[in-house]
């Protein structure tokens, strides 16, 4: 043992040079840090995807998509209503695959689990440099997809969900494969990664380092790896079935055959559903240590709060066909549904309220994580409620496929999850690149974009609920006031990131150096014991926790 | 972390065991997204979910005092064929056969196999339409210029009148529809377990 120690701390002194550090990189930091800027990239891309969405949506008639357009020129996209539903599809899956699942579970949960609990690195850390390489290879594939041919035109324009038989016979061409192919990668990038987070919580843990010790944010990690090793396969195959089915010849999805295209909805909510929790519950976690931190208290109910999130785990895979209330369930069926979704509420409720009671009598600093989390909280429980009503099949009969839909899951994902991606990169922005970011362009950035995100989804709920359906190019004049309000939004929350983009040039620029601990006595959890940054390798003497250490 | 002589060692065994379990884990859940496939198919047929129509071997006892319209509807796709129902819409009593016929046309130069898939609305009603003869999911190859008559014997189960999902419905409407015979596409199909048999 003496020997390895000696050992590691040569090791810790030499880090190797460039090419091998961050290409061949088995550090779970700079495989964090590589998936962090990997995820501003894919950000950046699909939020400008989203841009073309609002500027096409800003008046009635076809403005962007049409022949003859700056767009058209660039030759980018189709210039035409396939191009649309392309742009639409890709700026969902990028956004799912490739930013809030490489940001949260890559990029902060590579990061800190390991220093939450005193150990020296991921289980297996080869594995983890492939799960990040695997992402970047799904990347290229999915963006090849959108300049071949799909069938209609170029790339795949069927929405993310994929449904046959639009996905089958309704795009012939090759991007429905490249794109089945992407999914795929990104499916065993996760799978992996979600192999590699189990085996190291569940055995590096620092002594003393119990399941019921463990920091919250880790608990978020461990249940949500969970789900991706239940769900992500079953998604895994239904994409296989429809690769066969397109290639080989196999009637899975197809009615002619005796197939059954509502099987593969089945089979996809199987998976989409606890994907959307996959989004969304690292962000809990990282919310519960930030209001702790800056409310200087203990967060209210850590056992509760733990428990919430398996719960919400468990209930998560029994929902799934609330998505598809739609598609000729019997009554009973959708009672059931119904009243399983309505119960995901309660956990959901017991994390909201207790987080409130962290916030209740604390001594509460408005930084800027704060600021994030807090517009978290309130954005998030604004999509939940609307979420509520959407569980209810009859309401959901009329607004199934409308602009409410999108405003309610912008509201958790757009807003909820970036939101918390937003206040995590904050909240460890010293500890991860060792220099200050300005506090007034930090809240700057928070303000612009909390204005901005409310201005271009609060008013999609006034389109869903005027029956404004999802995913069409054009829409008749009616409903002109509030596009145009919500792509004036688009505009603020644009200017919003370019405030980002400067808080990071900013902080290159002029290199404030870190603090081991910048934020005081709130902050408990073991990555603040460390220096900012860490050293390359940490915790070779694993740290001893005592029982009466804070979450 | 000292429970065994070399630590290191152990850790690497027990971590290597957790991520077999996990891979275990994950090709089972593969396993079960397939498995998902013949389950899905029985599942439909024991309750007749989603508009399935069962076949049944023989006719029940029970006629009630109250009838049904059911209404026939054909369709075709990707076939040069002309395919209608004899009969609009027929009354039938619950529980009473009825039969009823469609005709098809092969309209094209060549001869021509096609296969016929069906579906019930309203869904609910699924479980309740039962037939005791019928043409469809198998290969029914029709030669250019002839006409074909299919007859299809069907009861109404006496259970669809006191069903709460059902026993307010009027009207059943049974949808034919032929597709191309995909067997002559494609001879080895991969797992087309979904598409041989139902």
């Amino acid at each position: 043992m003496a020997h390895a120690a000696a050992h590691d701390d040569h090791e810790a002194e030499h880090i190797p040079g460039f090419f091998t550090r961050w290409f061949f990189s088995t550090n779970h930091k700079d495989i964090g840090t590589l998936y962090i800027l990997f995820a501003i990239m894919a950000g950046l891309v699909g939020g400008a995807m989203s841009g073309l969405i609002r500027w096409e949506l800003y008046e009635p008639g076809i403005q962007v998509f049409k022949a003859g357009t700056w767009l058209a020129t660039t030759g980018l996209v189709e210039a035409s209503n396939h191009g649309y539903n392309v742009v639409v599809t890709a700026h969902a899956l990028v956004m799912i695959f490739f930013m809030v699942m490489p940001a949260m579970i890559g990029g902060f949960g590579n990061w800190f689990v390991p220093i939450m609990i005193g150990a020296p690195d991921m289980a297996f850390p080869r594995m983890n440099n492939i799960s990040f390489w695997l992402l970047v290879a799904a990347w290229v594939l999915l963006v090849t997809s959108m300049f071949v041919d799909g069938g209609p035109g170029k790339g795949f324009g069927g929405g993310w969900t994929l449904y046959p038989p639009l996905s089958t016979s309704g795009h012939t061409g090759p991007s429905m494969d490249l794109a089945i192919f992407s999914v795929h990668l990104a499916g065993a990038s996760s799978i992996l990664g979600a192999i590699n987070f189990i085996t190291t919580i569940f055995n590096m843990r620092a002594p003393g380092m119990t399941l019921h010790r463990m920091p919250l944010f880790v608990w978020s990690i461990l249940v949500t790896v969970f789900l991706l090793l239940l769900s992500l396969p079953v998604l895994a195959g239904s994409i296989t079935m429809l690769l066969t089915d397109r290639n080989f010849g196999t009637h899975f999805f197809d009615a002619a055959g005796g197939g059954d295209p509502i099987m593969f909805q089945h089979l996809f909510w199987f998976f989409g559903h606890p994907e959307v929790y996959i989004l969304i519950l690292p962000g809990f976690g990282m919310i519960s240590h930030i209001v702790s931190t800056f409310s200087k208290k203990p967060v209210f109910g850590y056992l509760a709060m733990a428990y919430a999130m398996v719960a919400i785990g468990f209930v998560g895979f029994i929902v799934w066909a609330h998505h598809m209330y739609t598609v000729g369930m019997g009554v009973n069926l959708r009672a059931y549904f119904v009243a399983a979704t309505m119960v995901i509420a309660v956990p959901t409720g017991v994390k909201i309220f207790s987080w409130i009671a962290t916030m209740w009598g604390g001594s509460i600093s408005f930084k800027t994580p704060m600021l994030w989390a807090m517009g978290f909280i309130f954005l998030f429980t604004v999509g939940g409620v609307t979420g509520v009503v959407l569980a209810n099949a009859g309401i959901d009969y009329s607004l199934h496929d409308t602009y409410y839909v999108v405003a309610h899951f912008h509201y958790v994902l757009s807003l909820g999850a970036v939101f918390a991606i937003f206040a995590g990169f904050f909240y460890w922005f010293e500890k991860m690149w060792g220099v200050k970011y300005n506090e007034f362009l930090g809240a700057l950035q928070f303000w612009i974009m909390f204005i901005g995100v409310n201005l271009v989804f609060f008013p999609q709920h006034f389109l869903g609920l005027q029956a404004m359906p999802r995913r069409i190019v054009d829409y008749p004049d009616a409903f002109s006031l509030w596009n145009k309000v919500s792509t004036v939004g688009y505009i603020i929350t644009a200017a919003s990131v370019g405030v980002f983009l400067v808080i990071l040039a900013e902080a290159a620029i002029r290199r404030r150096k870190a603090e081991a601990n910048p934020w005081g006595e709130g902050a408990t959890t073991l990555e603040w014991t460390l220096s900012s940054p860490p050293p390359f390798h940490q915790f070779n003497e694993p740290p001893v926790i005592k029982p009466d250490d804070h979450h | 972390m000292a429970r065994t002589s070399d630590p290191k060692r152990g850790m690497a065994g027990r971590n290597a065991r957790l991520a077999a379990v996990c891979g275990a884990v994950f090709v089972g859940m593969v396993g079960m997204a397939y498995a998902s496939v013949p389950l899905y198919r029985a599942f439909c047929q024991l309750t007749g979910f989603d508009g399935t129509v069962r076949k049944a071997d023989k006719a029940p006892g029970k006629v009630l005092d109250r009838k049904v319209t059911i209404r026939f509807d054909a369709n075709v796709r990707d076939l040069p064929w002309t395919f209608t129902p004899d009969q609009v819409s027929q009354e039938v009593k619950i529980g009473d056969t009825g039969l009823a016929f469609y005709r098809v046309t092969n309209n094209g130069k060549t001869p021509l196999t096609g296969r016929a898939s069906y579906n019930v609305v309203p869904e609910s009603a699924g479980l309740y339409f039962q037939k005791l003869e019928c043409f469809c999911f198998t290969d029914q190859t029709i030669q250019p210029g002839q006409t074909v008559e299919f007859p299809v014997v069907y009861f109404i189960d006496p259970e669809f009148a006191s069903d709460f999902e059902t026993r307010g419905a009027q009207e059943v409407t049974l949808s034919y529809t032929f597709f191309p015979s995909t067997e002559e596409k494609t001879q080895a199909a991969l797992g087309g377990t979904a598409g041989a048999r139902l």
